[in-house]
């Protein structure tokens, strides 16, 4: 059953208050979204004030997802939403705490960018950690684009995108290994890489939760834990 | 082994005092087919004149479980339960189609003691509707009426079924006062306690609580939990949370059609048909 409007409701105070629960987790998205894309940023072209900006916006992340959460809450007491817009609210408290975890990841990613600009000679890695990069900033956004079309067929596809940056993470950090024994003076600037690695491939798990949470909000089907294969079947 | 490992192998299945077997069971997946059926509905076809009112019924309504009717006003909800112990035969106009079966016995056979049916299938209406005696002879009514006349055997029943109706230490002070006195939440229960003095097989109830307060509401949704071990309970409600609250099972009908039947947790979470999401997340059809 596909039940993408939210609207139509006898009661148009409901219709607003979802709309609106929907419409911040957007927002919130987004800001996650930028937060990860200035980290990035920060570290690629050296700006620590940049980076420092990222750490300070941090809290803005966090209070998005509190208020958001208190909606939910106050929707739940007073609405008792059943079905779609039931599972529409558990699907968002779900989301927001994973945004909020990547919106923490991008800041660490900002913390070990201004360690790094001060360092020297590491300008050789940058590109494969830029590449590692790219690919989960467009996994995060094509997250987004899913929950904001709710599109659970395209939420396996993005869900895929996953394992590919897993790959990227698994090659980098063989890579980053080989620097380490060449010369134990690459061992300080490569861990802090290898941070950095581990931040971004978190993130990629943080939004292949989320297209879970949205095929559970469209499908009604808990898809955690399965294998993407078995994704498909059940979102067939 | 570590402790974790133990928790892995399920081993040490009592740990932290969480029975993890517990948790782990997945006590909301319920299955119609493992249920046994006590009222089954065949091609269920009823009339007001011209006016069809049930179409086609086709449901089996599981013994010892709480199977919750909801629906908009008029979708056939209350008829439909009336057909269960034939209140329908009462009204002018109304021809019925198809059959109804409790323990395999289609009630609408000719040869079927209507009376009889009634002591069997037990009915709770929306307004309580104790007569004006005491609250005594409201429960002793139906054993009466059945010529049981030893005073020690009423006595016996009329507690026994207060206490099931979980209104005995409200009233065992008062028990040769007037029904008429008893606040509303009461006088429902008063009503439960007369339905099951006669042992019913299945309870009827139709809007139980719609004319209560929430707290009586809630005592009557307490009642109902109880009551499933011992009776299969029908439940007609315009309210959805309550069919929610009270329900295994849970039935939506729309203008005469039954259009989904499954198990309550499904329903709600996860509805299969378009009509029955559109009406419990209350949007327009």
């Amino acid at each position: 059953m596909e039940t993408t409007s939210l609207g139509h409701h006898i009661s148009q105070q409901f219709n607003e208050e979802l709309e609106d629960v929907r419409n911040r987790v957007l927002a919130m998205g987004g800001k996650v979204e930028q937060q990860l894309s200035d980290a990035i940023k920060a570290l690629m072209e050296g700006d620590s004030q940049l980076a420092a900006e990222v750490i300070n916006n941090d809290h803005q992340v966090n209070a998005m997802e509190v208020s958001i959460d208190e909606e939910c809450s106050r929707i739940l007491a007073r609405r008792q939403p059943a079905a779609f817009d039931l599972r529409l609210v558990v699907a968002v408290i779900k989301t927001i705490a994973d945004l909020e975890r990547i919106g923490d990841q991008a800041e660490r990613v900002a913390r070990m960018a201004d360690e790094l600009i001060g360092s020297t000679g590491i300008n050789k890695q940058f590109v494969e950690l830029d590449h590692m990069a790219r690919y989960v900033r467009q996994m995060l956004h094509d997250t987004l684009d899913v929950f904001a079309r709710m599109d659970p067929e395209a939420a396996i596809e993005v869900a895929r995108q996953d394992e590919r940056i897993d790959g990227e993470y698994e090659s980098l950090m063989r890579q980053l290994l080989t620097f380490m024994m060449e010369d134990p003076r690459n061992i300080t600037w490569t861990l802090n890489m290898m941070w950095i690695a581990r931040a971004l491939e978190r993130i990629g798990d943080h939004a292949e939760n989320i297209c879970e949470y949205v095929i559970y909000m469209v499908k009604g089907k808990d898809v955690r834990h399965i294998s993407l294969e078995q994704m498909e079947e059940e979102t067939r | 082994m570590s402790e974790a490992a133990q928790l892995i192998s399920g081993e040490k299945s009592k740990t932290h005092g969480l029975d993890l077997e517990a948790l782990g069971r997945d006590r909301s997946t319920r299955s119609l087919d493992e249920e046994s059926i006590a009222l089954e509905v065949s091609d269920l076809n009823l009339y007001y004149g011209e006016k069809q009112a049930l179409k086609e019924i086709n449901v089996g309504i599981p013994r010892q479980r709480v199977t919750a009717f909801i629906g908009p006003s008029g979708c056939g909800k209350s008829t439909l339960l009336r057909c269960f112990n034939r209140m329908n035969d009462l009204v002018d106009g109304v021809r019925i189609e198809g059959q109804i079966a409790l323990d395999g016995e289609n009630i609408y056979n000719p040869s079927t003691n209507v009376a009889e049916l009634r002591r069997r299938v037990g009915m709770v209406f929306q307004k309580p509707n104790p007569f004006p005696k005491s609250i005594y002879e409201n429960v002793a009514y139906g054993l009466r009426i059945q010529g049981i006349k030893s005073r020690r055997v009423i006595d016996e029943v009329v507690e026994k079924a207060l206490r099931g109706a979980a209104l005995w230490e409200e009233v065992k002070d008062r028990l040769h006062d007037n029904a008429l006195g008893l606040s509303g939440g009461q006088q429902q229960r008063l009503v439960i306690a007369r339905a099951i003095a006669i042992e019913p097989e299945v309870l009827l109830l139709d809007e139980p609580a719609s004319a209560l307060d929430p707290i009586s509401t809630l005592k009557i949704e307490e009642l109902i939990y109880e009551l499933k071990d011992k009776y299969t309970i029908v439940i007609v409600t315009h309210n959805m949370q309550q069919a929610a609250r009270v329900s295994d099972y849970t039935a939506f009908m729309l203008m005469g059609d039954l259009v989904e039947f499954g198990d309550t947790d499904t329903l709600f979470t996860n509805p299969k048909e378009k009509q029955t999401e559109d009406y419990i997340t209350g949007r327009y059809g």
